[in-house]
């Protein structure tokens, strides 16, 4: 079941026809959705004429599209270099304990956060970065950056 | 009397709380009735001490102040009109005592000249500062002929990496017949640790637009497209804001300043894809295909966008045109060195004092940027290597740091110039974990187009990481070695032809390090997780349970006044109680 569906019509609509608009599309979408499930882009598909192998194929191709459900917020550890020589590992190892995440697991259970690697947020000056939805929080440490997490819920 | 008080809100700035700051000035004027106009600007590239404020007087003199907090609002305000600069703020320059601040002092700002001096969301403010007098300039007195040779006599060179003539790229694209030319400018800025183009985007977008516009007419294109990533929210804001602001006064559209000369430009958000910053990739990612490199010839300049001749530059490249239109092709290639005119921008980050954005004259040696613009070393840790070139790039060491910027010499120590992204590295700095941090970025970012590229990386990475924990054994140099030259034969684009950088030239100046990890099991710089280990010294362990309570993982356990220990299990290796113990008592093996 697709939930925003007269939403992404109307977005369909705006771009269909446009030359070079299938990512801008997909990128509202996701906007809305918060993450481009299968029947989504099967949808958009028949509407829009484009195989669905090449819109699957976009969505894997950019790690800006997501698969699966989102959390509510959004973490973004920097590892870029300069965080990296910073010890963004370390935050890193520091966030996924807090957050009780497993290797290869990027949501908590309750939904609330999704964390993400990502290289480099531009702030290397104030290595190591993370960005929590679309604040950007600087010089951490790995206990600073578990108090930062306690401020949203 | 009247002044005007500057917030540095760039991104950086942002992180470090210069809203609360911007914020916390604005009330206090208000309130208290005090005439003075408040200016929001960009980033002027000395990070390292955000949030920054800057108080001109109406004289021209200006006094900044860096690490400004909101309660210090009042007494600066008070210190400013008084004239007596307080003393426990670190004042980056002091114009109305003469002394000016170093940083600054070493630089050439072409490319960064309005960056945290202007308001970037003002078009006012960037014609204030000879804003749109080079577009006009070129429509009005020079031929598109004219324009290309300005930019050849310049010497400028592509910053976007390779370095390419800008003046022969420009003339390749004018030679190109079609009614339909494009100009792209590419602000993907991939490399992990530059941010000069966001501060660019951010700090002056109109520069961009104008250089756009020039090389548009230069050519004879009428249609253009930013690509800008995604994770630069501030700069996407900001250009779109001075497209429109110059839409409407009529320096991009329909016959602009009333010439037979139109332009547009559009801007693409990019979706998260290093390999997108090259340039055939980019294309095809505006067209929206998957971002994969195709073989080039042709070139863009013959057959670019939707087969269109395109012409394509890095942010940094654009933000130069301008100026040299304006100032002269002479004034430009007075800087520099025989091959590499002008100035560069460098992004300085990782291990040094005055992290941030510098502009210098290229020819400047290593050794100059980072100890005297750069400030040198952030603690009293010694200096290892400087990487440069991003994963493109290589660790240059000591030895070498008397290497001259400019892109041969670079190129000669196996590293690149890149786009600038300079990150300094110390000792406590593992050379074999940065290469293997490297090549993961490589392989995860590899198309899979050319086999060498992704399967190679992929082998690479996999000894690399045997190697930090410990399990190399010697012959895996010697694979390392030979997969390398096979990968840079073997791969179509730059990304694949470059991605064994790192690893080659950390294997030429820290073999040793890599033989230490194969030969020892150890991590010389304490970095390799599997290769170190915290433990609590007994002997002089007093229990005051510092070590246990900031330990993110609380993987410390003891009472008070008993000795403590560690849970290896789950220790995450991060340091924290090494310190935080004040009695030297945690011991890293
Ligand atoms: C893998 C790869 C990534 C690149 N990323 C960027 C980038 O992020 N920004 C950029 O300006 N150029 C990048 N380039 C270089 C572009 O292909 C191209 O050379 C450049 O945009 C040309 O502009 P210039 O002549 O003004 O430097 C990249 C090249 C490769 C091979
Ligand atoms: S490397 Fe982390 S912000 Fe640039």
């Amino acid at each position: 079941m697709i939930k925003n569906k007269k939403q992404i019509d109307e977005i369909i609509s705006k771009f269909i026809g446009k030359k070079g608009s299938l990512i801008p599309l997909m990128q509202e979408i996701q906007n809305i959705e918060r993450y481009l499930s299968i029947d989504t882009m099967r949808y958009l598909s028949e509407k829009s004429g484009v195989k669905l192998a090449e819109i699957y194929g976009v969505a894997t191709f950019y790690t800006m599209f997501k698969l699966k459900p989102q959390g509510k917020h959004i973490v973004r550890i920097c590892k870029g270099t300069a965080c990296h020589v910073s010890g963004a590992n370390s935050i890193a190892r520091s966030l996924k304990q807090e957050l009780n995440l497993k290797d290869n697991e990027d949501t908590t259970k309750d939904g609330l956060f999704t964390i993400m690697e990502v290289a480099c947020l531009g702030c290397c000056s104030l290595a190591p970065v993370i960005m929590i939805d679309d604040n950007t929080y600087g010089k951490l440490t790995p206990d600073s950056v578990v108090d930062i997490l306690k401020k949203y819920n | 009397m009247s002044f005007t008080i500057k917030v540095g809100l760039a991104s950086c700035g942002r992180a470090a709380g210069a809203v609360e700051v911007y914020e916390a000035i604005d009330k206090y004027l208000s309130k208290n009735k005090i005439k003075a106009e408040l200016k929001k600007t960009a980033c002027i590239g000395m990070c390292f001490s955000e949030p920054l404020v800057e108080f001109v007087a109406e004289d021209g003199s200006s006094i900044t102040y860096g690490k400004v907090k909101p309660v210090e609002i009042p007494e600066l305000i008070k210190q400013f009109n008084n004239r007596s600069p307080i003393k426990n703020n670190i004042i980056l320059s002091n114009h109305l005592k003469g002394s000016e601040n170093t940083n600054l002092n070493n630089q050439v700002r072409i490319a960064l000249r309005n960056c945290g001096n202007i308001n970037p969301e003002s078009l006012d403010d960037y014609l204030a500062n000879k804003g749109y007098q080079s577009l006009e300039k070129v429509l009005n007195e020079m031929s598109q002929e004219e324009v290309i040779e300005e930019i050849k006599k310049s010497g400028l060179r592509g910053r976007g990496g390779a370095g390419f003539p800008t003046g022969l790229k420009w003339s390749f694209a004018l030679q190109a017949e079609n009614k339909k030319k494009y100009v792209v400018c590419n602000a993907d800025e991939g490399d992990p640790g530059a941010f000069m183009d966001r501060s660019v985007l951010e700090g002056d977008p109109h520069s961009i637009i104008e250089g756009m516009a020039i090389c548009a007419y230069a050519i004879g294109a009428d249609e253009g497209y930013i690509y800008c990533r995604a994770e630069y929210p501030l700069a996407i804001k900001h250009l779109k804001k001075a497209i429109k602001d110059a839409e409407s006064a009529g320096y991009l559209g329909h016959k602009i300043l009333g010439k037979n000369f139109s332009f547009k430009v559009h801007i693409k958000e990019g979706a998260g894809a290093f390999v997108c910053g090259e340039e055939t990739a980019l294309m095809a990612s505006i067209e929206g295909q998957r971002g994969m490199p195709r073989i080039r010839p042709p070139f863009p300049a013959t057959s670019g966008l939707w087969g269109k001749p395109t012409n394509i530059n890095n942010v940094e490249t654009l933000a130069n045109i301008a100026w040299i239109i304006l100032n002269g092709s002479a004034e430009y290639s007075k800087f520099g060195t025989e091959k590499s005119k002008g100035t560069k921008v460098f992004a300085l980050a990782g291990k040094i004092k005055n992290s941030g954005l510098i502009e210098v004259p290229m020819g400047m040696p290593l050794r100059n940027v980072i100890y005297d613009v750069g400030g040198g070393m952030l603690t009293d840790k010694p200096f290892k290597a400087v990487q440069l070139g991003g994963p493109s790039g290589g660790c240059i060491p000591e030895k070498l740091l008397d290497t001259i910027v400019d892109y041969d010499s670079i190129t000669k120590t196996g590293a690149i110039m890149g786009s600038g992204g300079m990150v300094v590295m110390d000792t406590s700095t593992c050379m074999v974990d940065v290469a293997k941090f490297f090549l993961n970025f490589t392989q995860n970012e590899s198309c899979g187009k050319c086999t060498f590229c992704r399967i190679g990386t992929k082998r690479m990475l996999e000894i690399l990481t045997r190697i930090t924990e410990g399990k190399g054994k010697m012959e895996d140099i010697d694979t390392l070695e030979n997969l390398a030259e096979n990968i840079i034969k073997g791969s179509l684009c730059g990304l694949g032809q470059t991605a064994p950088n790192p690893v080659l030239t950390t294997l030429r100046y820290f073999r040793d390090e890599y033989i230490e990890h194969i030969m020892n099991k150890k991590c010389p710089a304490g970095v390799c997780t599997s290769l170190i280990k915290f433990e609590v010294i007994e002997d002089k362990c007093v229990g005051c349970t510092a070590c246990a309570r900031k330990c993110p993982v609380n993987c410390i356990s003891g009472e008070v006044k008993k000795i403590h220990k560690i849970d290896q299990d789950k220790c995450i290796k991060c340091g924290v109680c090494l310190e935080t113990c004040k009695f030297d008592a945690i011991k890293k093996s």
